[in-house]
């Protein structure tokens, strides 16, 4: 079982306190009226299921009830960090 | 040579110890006709069929580890086709025809068994959604009937259908022609059948890139042992699906998680039929080894680890032991993980991508074993042919962008 860091609480729960909530970083459109097939298809369906260093958001669901990103390693599952909603991404070092 | 009650004999006198080697370990060629990425059951059938049906035998199988050794050896042999959407019926019902004859066609004992997949009802949206599916079922064609709780426990004796039960049973679909086969035999037995038609199987070597021309058409593939040249790529990569595909520059709607299974110590038959239970994650059989073989449901997150989480194996024995308070006692030997591409509508995609030459059977996700002959043929058909069958058509890339959805992960509520 994951042991994850709420940026909110500030504190390592285990993980099934937490609910997985997919790649984070997937902007909703601001245009819907306007957008191609292919636009929606990217938004809705096509994700980047990174082998390495992957975005994704959590929430805190027995916690404090809080979306929060997370940066983790899908091959160790090792979490580099996590940070509040609205914080810019952290940068991978390649 | 030919496996026969007589080639046994005749080894048994030499004791055992002069059996020909099932399939020569060979060396990368400069470049080949096809060239098929991942020796799963699904990619090492595709090289069969090729040399088989289409009588395209300049085919080598890339395979970074050993043959088999992902989600084909891993995963709990479930085989069925009751399915709700007329082209699943199709797509499985193939394969389970194929399943039928593959022993004798590759002869290679594959210990397909027929002994019936029951499906439990736990509430009354199953009942109903069951039975929907039944109805739908019978107009495709395809096995499947219901039975009361009283008839699926003398379908299967270790049920506890007692009213009080954590999750009552109200009833069960069963699929009679359904049942499961020996993983491993499907990918040694179409390795070593494809490799006779002059198929190269080459394993440990890793594909680290896709070549593509100035046209934008494959070339052939980058691995550990070298480029190998191909005008024409299938990609069966099952779990690292994205991660081929990213190679020649495609984004693809598909998430990998982690999947888990387990066996406990070996007991005498108990267990006449397979078991699922969707609403509880809980996939039950048992081996002629007489392990019970059970499997769990995917974590929760992106995972390439091919492990998960200790939780879910105890969710899923916990329900296992409601469902079968007999097995309360017996011990588990092993656990492990594979990776499982799901796509968003828990229906695969198998067939031309927009690079020319690249083809791909994949997303197949928690359910792709009973598949194995089926896509297999399919994929093959799709190379040779540079089209897909009518059968693979509508699991095409495009849907996603149309939005004609084989919605499977909304009929059944759940994975698998
Ligand atoms: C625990 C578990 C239980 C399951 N239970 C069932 C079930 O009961 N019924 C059912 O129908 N399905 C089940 N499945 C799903 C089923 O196993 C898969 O859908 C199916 O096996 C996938 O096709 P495959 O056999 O060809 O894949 P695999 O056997 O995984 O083959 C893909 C191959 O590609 C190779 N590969 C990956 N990347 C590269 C690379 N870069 N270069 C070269 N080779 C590469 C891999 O090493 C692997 O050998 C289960 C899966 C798991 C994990
Ligand atoms: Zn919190």
């Amino acid at each position: 079982m994951l042991l994850i860091r709420c940026p909110y609480c500030q504190e390592e729960r285990p993980e099934i306190e937490f609910s997985y909530a997919g790649e984070a970083h997937i902007a909703r459109p601001l245009n819907p009226d306007d957008l191609s097939d292919e636009s929606w298809a990217e938004y809705l369906f096509i994700r980047s299921n990174r082998r390495g260093l992957h975005y994704e958001r959590w929430l805190h669901a027995h916690g404090c009830a809080q979306f929060f990103n997370a940066l983790r390693d899908t091959v160790s599952d090792k979490f580099e960090t996590t940070y509040k909603i609205g914080e810019a991404r952290p940068q991978v070092k390649k | 040579m030919k496996y026969s009650a007589l080639s046994l004999f005749a080894n048994a006198l030499s004791g055992h110890k002069k059996w020909p080697q099932q399939w020569p370990d060979a060396t990368p060629k400069k470049s080949y006709d096809v060239i098929i990425v991942g020796a799963g059951g699904h990619g090492l059938g595709a090289a069969y069929y090729l040399a088989r049906k289409h009588g395209i035998t300049n085919v080598a199988v890339i395979e970074k580890g050993w043959l088999g050794g992902g989600n084909t050896g891993r995963n709990t042999t479930i085989i069925r086709s009751n399915y709700l959407y007329d082209e699943s019926a199709r797509i499985y019902d193939h394969a389970v025809d194929l399943w039928d004859g593959l022993s004798q066609e590759i002869n290679y004992n594959v210990m397909f068994s027929k002994r019936g997949v029951l499906m439990l009802a736990h509430s009354v949206h199953d009942v109903q959604s069951f039975q929907r599916h039944i109805h739908a079922n019978r107009l495709n064609g395809v096995d499947n009937r219901w039975l009361t709780a009283e008839e699926a426990k003398a379908f299967c004796p270790p049920l506890n259908i007692s009213k009080d039960a954590r999750y009552p049973i109200l009833g069960a679909a069963l699929q009679q022609r359904a049942g499961t086969a020996r993983h491993d035999s499907v990918a040694w037995g179409y390795a070593r059948a494809a490799a006779a038609l002059g198929v190269d199987i080459i394993q440990n070597c890793a594909v680290t890139g896709i070549k593509r021309g100035a046209d934008g058409a494959v070339e052939g593939v980058e691995t550990e042992r070298g480029f190998i040249g191909a005008k024409k790529i299938g990609v069966s990569a099952a779990g690292n699906s994205s991660v081929i595909m990213e190679m020649a520059g495609l984004r693809f709607p598909l998430e990998s998680y982690p999947l888990q299974a387990l066996v406990s110590e070996p007991i005498k038959p108990v267990m006449p039929c397979v078991v699922m239970s969707n609403s509880v994650h809980a996939y039950i059989s048992q081996s002629d080894k007489g392990e019970l073989v059970i499997g769990a449901g995917t974590d929760q997150y992106v995972s390439y680890s091919q492990r998960g989480a200790l939780h879910i194996i105890e969710e899923t024995l916990a329900s296992i032991c409601e469902i079968f308070p007999l097995f309360k006692r017996m011990r588990m030997l092993r656990t492990w993980g594979g990776v499982v591409d799901v796509t968003p509508d828990r229906s695969p995609i198998l067939g031309k991508t927009p690079v020319p030459g690249l083809f791909v059977n994949c997303g197949w996700g928690t359910g792709g074993f009973k598949a194995t002959p089926g896509a297999a043929d399919l994929l093959a058909y799709t190379i040779a042919k540079d089209q897909p069958h009518p059968i693979n058509a509508p699991f095409n890339l495009e849907r996603f962008t149309g939005g004609r959805l084989i919605d499977e992960a909304a009929a059944a509520a759940v994975a698998h």
